[in-house]
Order: C-alpha cells, then sequence, then structure tokens
C-alpha cells in the first residue's frame, strides 16, 4: 500500500516536473487496491482471472508483481513503456500474460467486455477462473453497467463474474447526490438476484476478507456477485484538478500505519524508513527513465493489425 | 445454386467445424428462429442475446480476447450506432496495447436499402465502418465471394466488419459461381433450410463444403472495359453491371466494374489498373454523399492519377437526408439506382479529353 502511494506520488512530482503531459491514478483506493491484486489467480488464459480494472488501479497491479518503473515509464510516455508504449496516459495498463485487459479511458466499457471473458470462462469445463471487472461510482450511469447486470444473471447462462464498484463519491466535479437516487449502488445488484455487499474500502483488513468471500463464492458458484466498496480520492479526479492533496477524507494509509503502529507491528520509525526507500527508489527511477528513448514518430502505424492471433496463443 | 444468405450459414458452419469459431450470438440468431434473415439457422454454436447491441459489442471484444473465435450480429446496421465507442475499442485495442492484444473477431451485419425497409431498415454503414480504423471491412456482393469472405474474416487475427447487402441476401449464385462442394439447389434447400413452423425436431444436414478463402484486400473486376471504370461494391454491383451491359449494347461502349469487396484495406492496385486504362472514373455506393468512402478514393485517385485522367471524376451516392423514406418514390429517389448509374457512366464516356 506504502509502495503504491509513493508510486502515486512520484507519477504527480513527474507531472509537475514536466515529465508527463496528465496524471490520473489511485491515491485512496490502496486499501482496496493492494488486497485485490494479492487475491486473484495470477496467469495467462480462462483457467485463470481476466481483470478488467480502471486508472486507479496501480496498487492491484504492484500486487501482482508490476514493476513500478514500468509506470513511469508510461507517465514519460517513452518506447519503453511496457503498457502502451508511449501511446497512452498513466494507468492505462495492459498485461496480457497477467490477464490484466487493457484499461481504457471511456468510462465503464470495460463491464460491458468483461461479459466476454466470463462467457469465455463458464464454457470452459472445469476452469475454476473468474471475471474481476472494476469501476468508479460515477460511471455506473453508463449503460454498460446494465448491461452487465442483465447479462451475468440470465438464469442457466450466469456468469463467473464478479463487479466491482470502488465508490470514492465522485464524478470528476458532481457529486454522488447530483447522479445517484440511490442510497447503494450494490443495491441494483439485488433486483438481478445477486449477492451484493457495501464495504470500507479505506480498512484492508475488511477489503481483504470481504474480496476473499466475493471471490471464492464466483469462484465455486460460477455466478455474479457485486461488491461496492466505499474509498477515498485523495488527489482530486486528475492534474486537470492540480492533483493536489484533499484533507477532509480519509487516508488509508495513514490509518493503516497508525493501526499496525498501536498494535505494535512496526513502529513511526520503520515505517518512515520504508517510505524513504522507496520514495528514493523511484526518484532515482525517474531520473533514469528521463534518459530512456522516446517513440519515433515513424512508429505510429505500428500495431494497426496484427499478423498473428497472440490472444490465439500464436506467437 | 445457394442464395447469399445460404452461402453466409454455410460458411459459418465451415468456421464453426474446422476454423475454431467458438460463438455466433447476437439477437434472435440462436434457435428457435436462428436469425431474421435465416443466416444463423442450425449453427451449432448459435445462441440469442439479450436485446442489447452494447453488450453483443462487448462481448464478442471478451470472447475475442480470452482466445475465442466470436462472430457476433447486430440485426441491423441502423441499430450498430449505439455502440461506436465499443466498435472503436475493438479497432484500436492492438493499438493501444502495444501489440499486447490482438482482437479477432467478426461482426456481421445488414446494410443498406432496397427492401422497402422505411427510416430504420435501411441504413448503410460502409462510411461509418471506415472512419473506425483498426477494423478490417469486407462487403460481399454474391454468395461465392459471401462464402470466401465470412472464411477469410473468421481466420484474421483482427476484428472484422462483414456487411451483409440486404437487397441481396436471397439472390442465387450465377452460373459458374456454385460454392465448392455445394449440391444442387432442391437438395441444398432440403438440407439446410429449418421448415417453417415448429422446428423444434429439426436439424440441419450439412454438405461437405470446401474451404474457399477471398483475400481481404483484393477487388475482383466483375466486367471488363476500356471506357469507364467504375468503382462499387455490395448492392450496387448488379445494378453497375447491369448499366454497363446496357450501354454496351446501346452506345457500344465497354465499361469496367470494379467489385471492390473490401474496403479497408482496399486494393488500390486494382484501381491504378483500371483507372489508368480508362481514365474516366465513377464511384457508386448508398450511403450519404457527405463524407463518403467514395470520396476518400476520388480524392486519391485525383492526388495520385491527376494527369491520367480524361474527365472529372464523379460520386453516385445516397441523398444527404435524415434518413430513407418508406414509399418507393421516396427509397428510389434516396439511393442510387441504375438510370442514375448510367447517366453517369454516359456523361464521363462523352466527356471530351
Amino acid at each position: 500500500m506504502l509502495r503504491a502511494r509513493v508510486l502515486e506520488e512520484r507519477l504527480i512530482t513527474m507531472y509537475k516536473q514536466g515529465d508527463g503531459f496528465f496524471w490520473i491514478g489511485g491515491p485512496g483506493e490502496e486499501a482496496f487496491s493492494v488486497p485485490l491484486g494479492l487475491l486473484v489467480d495470477k496467469g495467462q488464459g480462462v483457467d485463470h482471472d481476466y481483470m478488467h480494472l480502471h486508472y486507479r488501479s496501480s496498487g492491484t497491479l504492484l500486487a501482482l508483481g508490476a514493476d513500478p518503473v514500468d509506470s513511469l515509464r508510461q507517465m514519460k510516455n517513452t518506447a519503453t513503456d511496457p503498457y502502451s508504449r508511449g501511446r497512452n496516459f498513466a494507468g492505462h495498463f495492459s498485461v496480457r500474460k497477467w490477464n490484466v485487459v487493457p484499461v481504457t479511458s471511456p468510462i465503464e466499457v470495460q463491464f460491458s467486455v468483461a461479459i466476454g471473458t466470463a462467457r469465455a470462462q463458464r464454457k470452459a469445463t472445469g476452469a475454476k477462473g473468474i471475471t474481476i471487472v472494476q469501476g468508479g461510482d460515477a460511471g455506473t450511469a453508463e449503460g454498460d453497467f446494465a448491461t452487465a447486470l442483465v447479462w451475468s444473471s440470465r438464469k442457466g447462462s450466469e456468469l463467473p463474474m464478479l463487479m466491482i464498484v470502488t465508490n470514492n463519491r465522485w464524478g470528476i466535479s458532481t457529486s454522488y447526490e447530483g447522479q445517484h437516487g440511490y442510497t447503494q449502488i450494490a443495491e441494483r445488484g439485488k433486483a438481478f438476484g445477486m449477492p451484493t455487499r457495501v464495504i470500507d474500502g479505506n480498512d484492508p483488513e475488511v477489503t481483504h476478507q470481504a474480496l476473499k468471500e466475493a471471490i471464492e463464492y464466483v469462484r465455486t458458484e460460477r455466478k455474479p456477485y457485486l461488491l461496492e466498496a466505499m474509498v477515498s480520492r485523495l488527489r482530486g479526479h486528475s492534474s486537470a484538478s492540480g492533483a493536489n492533496v484533499v484533507k477532509e477524507e480519509p487516508d488509508c494509509v495513514d490509518l493503516f500505519e497508525q493501526k499496525l503502529e498501536a498494535r505494535g507491528l512496526l513502529s513511526r520509525k520503520q515505517i518512515d524508513e520504508k517510505r524513504a526507500e522507496y520514495t528514493a527508489e523511484l526518484s532515482a527511477a525517474a531520473k533514469r527513465v528521463r534518459e530512456e528513448p522516446m517513440p519515433s514518430p515513424g512508429s505510429i502505424h505500428d500495431y494497426t493489425f496484427a499478423d498473428v492471433n497472440h490472444v490465439g496463443g500464436e506467437s | 445454386m445457394a442464395t447469399m444468405i445460404q452461402a453466409i450459414r454455410l460458411a459459418l458452419h465451415v468456421g464453426e467445424k474446422r476454423h475454431g469459431v467458438t460463438d455466433i450470438f447476437g439477437q434472435d440468431v440462436g434457435p428457435p428462429l436462428g436469425g431474421v434473415f435465416t443466416g444463423t439457422q442450425g449453427l451449432e454454436t448459435a445462441w440469442n442475446t439479450p436485446l442489447d447491441e452494447r453488450g453483443i459489442v462487448g462481448t464478442a471484444i471478451g470472447l475475442a480476447l480470452a482466445g475465442q473465435r466470436p462472430v457476433g450480429e447486430i440485426q441491423f446496421c441502423d441499430y450498430a450506432f449505439n455502440t461506436i465507442d465499443l466498435l472503436k475499442l475493438a479497432g484500436n485495442t492492438y493499438w493501444a496495447s502495444g501489440g499486447d492484444w490482438n482482437v479477432p473477431l467478426v461482426l456481421m451485419t445488414p446494410v443498406g436499402a432496397g427492401i422497402r425497409g422505411a427510416p430504420y431498415h435501411s441504413h448503410s454503414f460502409d462510411a461509418t465502418a471506415t472512419r473506425i480504423p483498426g477494423w478490417k471491412i469486407v462487403m460481399p456482393s454474391n454468395p461465392l465471394d459471401a462464402y470466401g469472405l465470412m472464411l477469410s474474416a473468421i481466420r484474421d487475427p483482427n476484428p472484422v466488419f462483414f456487411l451483409m447487402p440486404k437487397a441481396l441476401l436471397r439472390m442465387k449464385a450465377r452460373p459458374g459461381e456454385q460454392l465448392p462442394g455445394e449440391p444442387d439447389e432442391k437438395t441444398l434447400n432440403q438440407m439446410i433450410d429449418a421448415p417453417l413452423g415448429d422446428r423444434s425436431a429439426w436439424k440441419p444436414r450439412w454438405p461437405e463444403l470446401e474451404d474457399l478463402f477471398t483475400p481481404i484486400g483484393k477487388a475482383r473486376v466483375a466486367r471488363e472495359g476500356d471506357r469507364v471504370t467504375v468503382i462499387t461494391y455490395g448492392r450496387n454491383v448488379a445494378m453497375s453491371l447491369a448499366a454497363a451491359d446496357e450501354l454496351a449494347a446501346d452506345e457500344g461502349f465497354q465499361t469496367e466494374v470494379i467489385d471492390l469487396r473490401s474496403l479497408h484495406p482496399y486494393d488500390w492496385e486494382a484501381i491504378v489498373a483500371s483507372v489508368r486504362k480508362t481514365t474516366r472514373v465513377v464511384c457508386v455506393n448508398e450511403d450519404t454523399e457527405i463524407t463518403n468512402f467514395g470520396e476518400h478514393l476520388i480524392r486519391r485517385i485525383v492526388d495520385e492519377l491527376f494527369y491520367e485522367l480524361h474527365a472529372p471524376p464523379k460520386l453516385i451516392a445516397g441523398a444527404h437526408i435524415p434518413l430513407i423514406g418508406l414509399a418507393d418514390n421516396l427509397e428510389m429517389a434516396s439511393v442510387p439506382q441504375k438510370g442514375g448509374i448510367k447517366a453517369a457512366i454516359l456523361d464521363l464516356a462523352r466527356h471530351e479529353a
């Protein structure tokens, strides 16, 4: 969690120093995103879990084992950025070897796409892989969210799909009350006969347990589940709103540090040392990334069409 | 002789049996109906979806990413417009992920006018499709090409639009254009067409057909000529051929008709060869005329072949109006007809260089 936070802070610093054009990310979601990454069945193909994440999922990627320097590369839009080769904004991950489907800027389309990977997993006999799809609260107003509820819950054709809403109560500048008439988004799942739950997404012990139960349910029952986690948005929507610190919302990293201190599991000194170590590591990495090659103008045509079917196992 | 819709159904069957097709789906695509145009009757992997085009396109993308071979259908292209951002996503995922995830899917949808389909069963989609990079786009004009292009689309590792000219779906193949291994017409109908009424106990008997892969990106010279070139596709191919035949009989000159078959990638070499020969060219298609695909072809022809032209290129396209009206007169006046094509060819032929 701390490393994910330090990574986001470094990305914001890079943005402010001119080493990137735009920042968007997940400070305030680490208590949810990190446990998610720790709990998924990581791998390639229908036997493992597919992840349709959003642009606040850096904690999940780090927990999966991603190199944080790769996020710096995407921020700096270098040719070495393994997620998009300098083509996309920060936080737009893509890792086929771990079933991390490309993160998109259009909000909520991942809820329509997730139906397809879940259907492939439903058909695979004996497979235990599930599809995990995540978006924010504002995005649930899009039709794709309703699409996922309808398609995943059809009687006799239920899909092994964990739908996650991380609710930070904002859609850029629009408040939760400004767009939702219902109290909780998870309520909507009840009409479709699926288990639902609302949890405190700022407490990693709560999220770990709840995610474990939800994943287990979907994995064994092969049916959908809707989980809503209340989280914070600690740096605003993106760099477009300044990416400045928001003091009014709970900070899950602070809260967890306090808890660990109170329980005598870590001292303040140890925590500070860890933070200093991660900060130094990423500060040095950011300097190195600055020297890495930028994509060439001629590369704009690369990867328009595939010659072989990579997703079909050809190489 | 198989009709175009039978040829498509046969290609989908061959796709299921031999080329890894895992899912054929859309509204009313599965049993009992098997498609509003019968295109998916009796297919093993056909299934019905909710009435939700966004779900259909999203599912196709997801299945493709999971290593499946999906063929999705939008019942009429008129209803594909609410899926545009998902169509963009299918077309840009390979690029945006820097070559990480390709998206092998086929999306088929009936397009165009000709059946008195009124405002919302008459739209064209070719101009819109060509505005979505990352897709290959094919549009057959006869059953044989429908069969061969569908099999190529199924095997392609990229998203492919398979645009079905709905006015031609019941059109039979011409002599000499039967599908490889196709039985006689009566036998074929008995084998693969579902009976009317209760068909719960019906099962198709599939003929043994051979593979045919009509290359995507390769045009067909549908008629050779030396005086004027018509570049067209889909429904307007037969119309252009008839216009050319009549002009040959009445005026004594020969018109070349290029059936593009693929809109992207398109066969520029075939266009260049024909335009060099005739020096006069008209593009014909049904989509609305402003920002029409034919306009692109004309722009490129003017850019690259200007000094070889002996007449200003022409575009015969749909009127730039909001919709196509139902009444005979309205539909006929809204999209190209044989008379208009003929007049344009004649005008080009008579133009003094």
